[in-house]
């Protein structure tokens, strides 16, 4: 069975590519365009990873992925955190509240795809 | 002793008892506050204390050999009155203030409360005073004398071997002493006294008109037919200047003596001064004084020429007044007339041995006793009957000083000379007291040294005379000079010549007085009490109001302990009884005395016990200095140069303050501006790598994808290049913004048609509201709307205005409606849409950088770059205008703005 990704980012191109990858890798994939739609889409059956952005109204990245660590249910989730803030701070930042990874854009698409196919031991 | 002169001594008795009687109801009045002197005619009375035996007898005697020569005694007290009225009045208030009890007190207190001043004062008045008794005692004993030897009695009183002067003396003396110290608390007015005093002037002058109008009236045939004897006998010659024997300068020189005499013989003093209960008397008594001496000197020449018409001899004419009624065999007006002079003797000698006693014990002796450590008596219990032994012992002093005057000289001389003598005497005051209230620089070297020559030249100039006179000394003395010294005869003064010796003497000694009193005061230094003193005296209505400032501590008990000392218990008692009342509050012994209470302490002392011993009882128990002009000037200044400082160092801190609080608020600025600049540039950074990424994702596809279909293909094609113009965009935007910012913007300014902007505005976003269906409402004027502004940028703010309205509205059924309209002196340009609107919170943020408008988040993402209103806002307010947000009547947000309208619209078009 398919390993399932969540894409959740604001940017219609940026879920667009990603999720074009992410098909193409092989994976099941959802979409959600703000941290409440991620959330919603955990319920559930939580995906196998996360491709969280953080810029985004409402509930950013870090507020969602604060809220995922904090349920054991969700714990399994692996979350690679995008951003277009490429400052140290805050990939500790997001580290630091659970994420697994942190992927600064722009991206290579190739990298990312490897990175992800890793986490999820698919390689 | 024949039964004329027994009637006369049992008349005098009962007189002296009636005197008592008086004296003693009218302190029983004023223990009761109702004093019966507290009115200008019974001071008016009690100052004309000046008549003394002097005026009874000795004017006639004077008359009789020099006309109107006696006048200058009583011309100068007139002018005193008339001319020298403040002069007093400044006394007066000055005494008052400071609780003075003397002259000498008063010279004293002026002088530093310097006790040598005191006693200085205090010697020259004791011995000024004793001839001027000696004329009493030489007036009433030759009174009596004349009543028992008209009788063919002898000079001496049988049963007793002393002579009448003798007697006169111890008589006067007991009378003083039961008179003058019978309360224990001597501290007060004399209200019983004046009073007494006041009947005796009545007395006296209703004893001398009664016997002038006997002289006038029953002896002749009225004041004409005495005038016309007198004329056939020569006698009128004397009414002329040059008959009384006196130059112009004896004249001037005796009336000044007069006029101060008036004022500063201590009994003079007393009643003017110090006796006075209300300072508006004074006024009364400057025209009613005078008239006095005018009525009593009324029949001075009659009387005069009287005696002398009638046989009597010039050198006994001192005798006239009881002689003449005497001779005409009329007794009772001989007893009369004694009784006249027996009153002017007694109210002079009981007034002037109080005065002269209490400076004794309270400027001379007190203060002697007090410095005496070994005595201890700082330390005694109650000093009171101290002290009135003392003043006891001074009128003996006093009057049995008189007694050897006359005893040893006075025999020789006539009244009026020996009064004269006083006079001159007591005129050696008058510089340092008359400088002392009017010239600050008058100092206590100055008044002791000018006090102490004036004294040595009377002495020498005038009282050594009179002992040659009376045989005592060698009359080589006066005719040759000491040892031949022509230069120095006492009564020619380095050739001093044809003066009347009073004039000499007064000459010299008061300008010598003066002059070292000036001149030593002006080369030495005085003390810091000095001029405290100096000011309070010279200064004294300004003074009454400030109160003075001590340094140094006492204790509430302590003070009180040194009243009941002084002043005994009762006394003190009452004073801490008024002193807590004013406070509204016990006074407890152990608390400290404040500066009010020493102040009044020492003033009630003083009242006592004279400045000078006042201020050093106080100040032992003070332990502290009041505290001097210099000294007060240089706290003060102390004071002024700190607080100047410390207001400067204040000011110093408040700036340091100001300057820190602005650096700080700078900093924070800076820091909020770096800030700004982090979020900026890290916004910046976000904004322009969201496009990138999505950029290079689809190249990266595109490129690992070669499979893809050709629409694919396509679509991200697409993708990438509206993600490139987004991030050009976003690049012109930053950049305008920057450059606005920084103010290298070039401005296109020139005049233009706000309508016509607008307009093209429209038509450039016509494109994206077809797109999105939106239906579109202008509403522009037809008339010209112009503006002053950079059209391409005006443009730029309504496109940007246009396309964020369209990015809002719903999606069908989008409405957006563009008004222009004049409101006052603006343009106003309103873009309303039917959207979701701004909620009031957020209607300032919008127009901050990258503050994204969140539209329904199920619609695609704003394309704008967030700096679209910030770059709007900067463009407007360049040109004088104002934008903002607010409710639209299509239901949505309203975003408006305005431009002024151009003024000289003809002029720019031209």
């Amino acid at each position: 069975m398919a390993k399932r990704v969540l894409v959740v980012d604001d940017e219609p191109n940026i879920v667009l590519s990603l999720e074009f990858l992410m098909r193409r890798a092989g994976f099941d994939v959802q979409v959600a365009r703000s941290g409440g739609e991620a959330l919603k889409a955990l319920e559930g059956d939580p995906p196998d990873l996360m491709l969280l952005d953080v810029m985004m109204p409402e509930f950013d990245g870090y507020e969602v992925c604060e809220r995922i660590r904090a349920k054991p249910e969700w714990r399994d989730t692996k979350i690679i955190m995008l951003t277009a803030r490429g400052r140290e701070a805050e990939r500790e930042r997001g580290l630091a509240l659970g994420a697994d990874a942190y992927v600064t854009k722009p991206f290579s698409t190739r990298e990312l795809v490897e990175q992800v196919k890793r986490m999820l031991e698919v390689a | 002793m024949g039964s004329l002169a027994s009637a006369a001594v049992l008349v005098s008795l009962l007189y002296l008892a009636l005197l008592f009687a008086i004296a003693s109801w009218g302190d029983r009045r004023a223990e009761a506050g109702r004093s019966v002197i507290a009115n200008p005619y019974v001071y008016t009375l009690s100052l004309a204390v000046y008549c003394t035996a002097w005026t009874y007898f000795g004017s006639v005697g004077v008359a009789a050999a020099q006309g109107v020569g006696f006048l200058p005694v009583y011309l100068g007290p007139t002018l005193l009155a008339f001319l020298f009225l403040g002069v007093v009045r400044k006394i007066l208030v000055i005494t008052k203030a400071y609780g003075i009890t003397s002259i000498a007190d008063f010279a004293s207190a002026r002088y530093g409360k310097s006790g040598t001043v005191a006693g200085l004062v205090t010697i020259v008045a004791l011995v000024g005073s004793i001839p001027y008794i000696s004329l009493q005692l030489k007036a009433v004993a030759t009174g009596i004398e004349l009543l028992i030897g008209h009788e063919g009695g002898r000079a001496v009183l049988p049963g007793i071997g002393a002579d009448t002067a003798l007697i006169v003396a111890l008589v006067l003396a007991v009378f003083s002493i039961l008179f003058g110290t019978r309360h224990i608390d001597a501290t007060e007015h004399h209200q019983g006294m004046v009073l007494a005093i006041a009947f005796e002037s009545i007395v006296k002058l209703v004893c001398f008109l009664a016997v002038g109008v006997f002289v006038t009236w029953t002896l002749f045939g009225g004041p004409f037919d005495l005038l016309a004897r007198a004329e056939e006998a020569g006698l009128t010659e004397r009414l002329a200047f040059e008959g009384t024997r006196l130059g112009a300068a004896d004249w001037f020189v005796l009336t000044l003596l007069s006029g101060l005499a008036a004022l500063l013989l201590p009994r003079q003093f007393q009643v003017v001064v110090i006796e006075n209960l209300d300072i508006r008397h004074l006024e009364r008594a400057s025209w009613l004084f005078p008239l006095y001496l005018f009525v009593i000197n009324l029949f001075v020449l009659p009387i005069a020429f009287g005696g002398l018409l009638l046989g009597g001899d010039v050198r006994e004419a001192d005798s006239f007044v009881l002689a003449l009624p005497l001779v005409h065999g009329q007794g009772w007006l001989a007893i009369l007339a004694f009784l006249g002079g027996l009153s002017a003797a007694t109210a002079m000698v009981i007034v002037e041995t109080v005065a002269v006693s209490t400076m004794i014990s309270n400027d001379l002796v007190m203060p002697i006793l007090l410095r005496v450590r070994a005595l201890g008596l700082a330390e005694k219990p109650d000093l009171t009957r101290l002290i009135l032994g003392v003043r006891r012992a001074g009128i003996v002093l006093a009057i049995l000083g008189g007694y050897l005057f006359f005893h040893g000289v006075g025999e020789a001389m006539g009244l009026v000379s020996i009064g004269y003598i006083a006079f001159a005497g007591v005129a050696q005051f008058a510089p340092l007291l008359l400088l002392g209230i009017t010239w600050k620089g008058a100092n206590r070297n100055g008044a002791v040294a000018g006090l102490l020559a004036g004294f040595a030249l009377w002495l020498y100039t005038l009282v050594l005379p009179s002992f040659v006179t009376a045989g005592v000394l060698p009359t080589s003395l006066v005719t040759e000079g000491p040892f031949g010294f022509d230069l120095l005869r006492p009564t020619a003064l380095f050739g001093l010549e044809g003066l009347n010796p009073v004039a000499h003497c007064a000459i010299w000694s008061l300008a010598v007085n003066t002059g070292l009193l000036v001149l030593v005061s002006l080369s030495t230094r005085a003390s810091d009490l000095e001029r405290l003193q100096a000011i309070l005296f010279v200064d004294v209505e300004e003074s009454r109001r400030t109160p003075r400032l001590w340094r140094g501590e006492a204790k509430v008990g302590a003070l009180e302990e040194l009243l009941v000392r002084f002043l005994g218990r009762p006394a003190a008692e009452a004073i801490w009884r008024a002193e807590e009342a004013r406070r509204g509050r016990p006074l407890a012994p152990d608390e400290p005395a404040d500066a009010g209470l020493v102040e009044r302490a020492e003033r009630q002392l003083a009242r006592a016990i004279g400045a000078a011993s006042a201020r050093a009882v106080v100040a032992s128990t003070v332990r502290g200095e009041t505290i001097g002009p210099d000294a007060l000037m240089e706290i003060l200044d102390e004071t002024q140069k700190v607080l100047e400082y410390s207001r400067r160092l204040e000011q110093k801190s408040q700036e340091l303050e100001a300057a820190t609080a602005e650096l700080r608020r700078a900093n924070e600025r800076l820091r909020e501006l770096d800030r700004l600049k982090d979020d900026f540039l890290a916004t910046v950074s976000h904004e322009l790598r969201t496009p990138l990424t999505s950029i290079r994702s689809f190249s990266e596809i595109l490129l690992d994808n070669p499979e893809l279909d050709e629409a694919e293909r396509a679509h991200f094609l697409r993708i990438i290049t509206s993600e490139s113009e987004r991030l050009t965009r976003l690049i012109n935007d930053v950049l305008d913004l920057s450059k606005i910012e920084s103010g290298r913007m070039h401005w296109q300014v020139g005049l233009a048609d706000l309508g016509e902007l607008v307009a093209a505005a429209i038509r450039a976003g016509e494109g994206i509201f077809a797109e999105k269906g939106v239906a579109l409402e202008v509403a522009i004027p037809a008339e010209a709307t112009p503006v002053v502004c950079d059209r391409d940028r005006i443009v730029q703010v309504v496109l940007n205005l246009l396309s964020n309205a369209c990015k809002f509205v719903p999606s069908p059924g989008g409405r957006v409606r563009v008004e222009l309209r004049r409101r006052g002196g603006v343009f106003e340009v309103r873009v309303e849409d039917n959207g979701p609107g701004v909620p009031p919170a957020h209607r300032e943020a919008v127009f901050e950088k990258f503050h994204q408008l969140t539209g329904d988040l199920n619609t695609q993402k704003p394309t704008g770059t967030g700096l679209g209103l910030t770059i709007s806002r900067q463009i407007v307010e360049r040109f004088g205008g104002r934008i903002w947000v607010e409710d639209s009547s299509l239901g949505g947000a309203a975003l408006c703005f305005t431009l002024p309208v151009a003024e000289e619209v003809g002029a720019l078009a031209a």
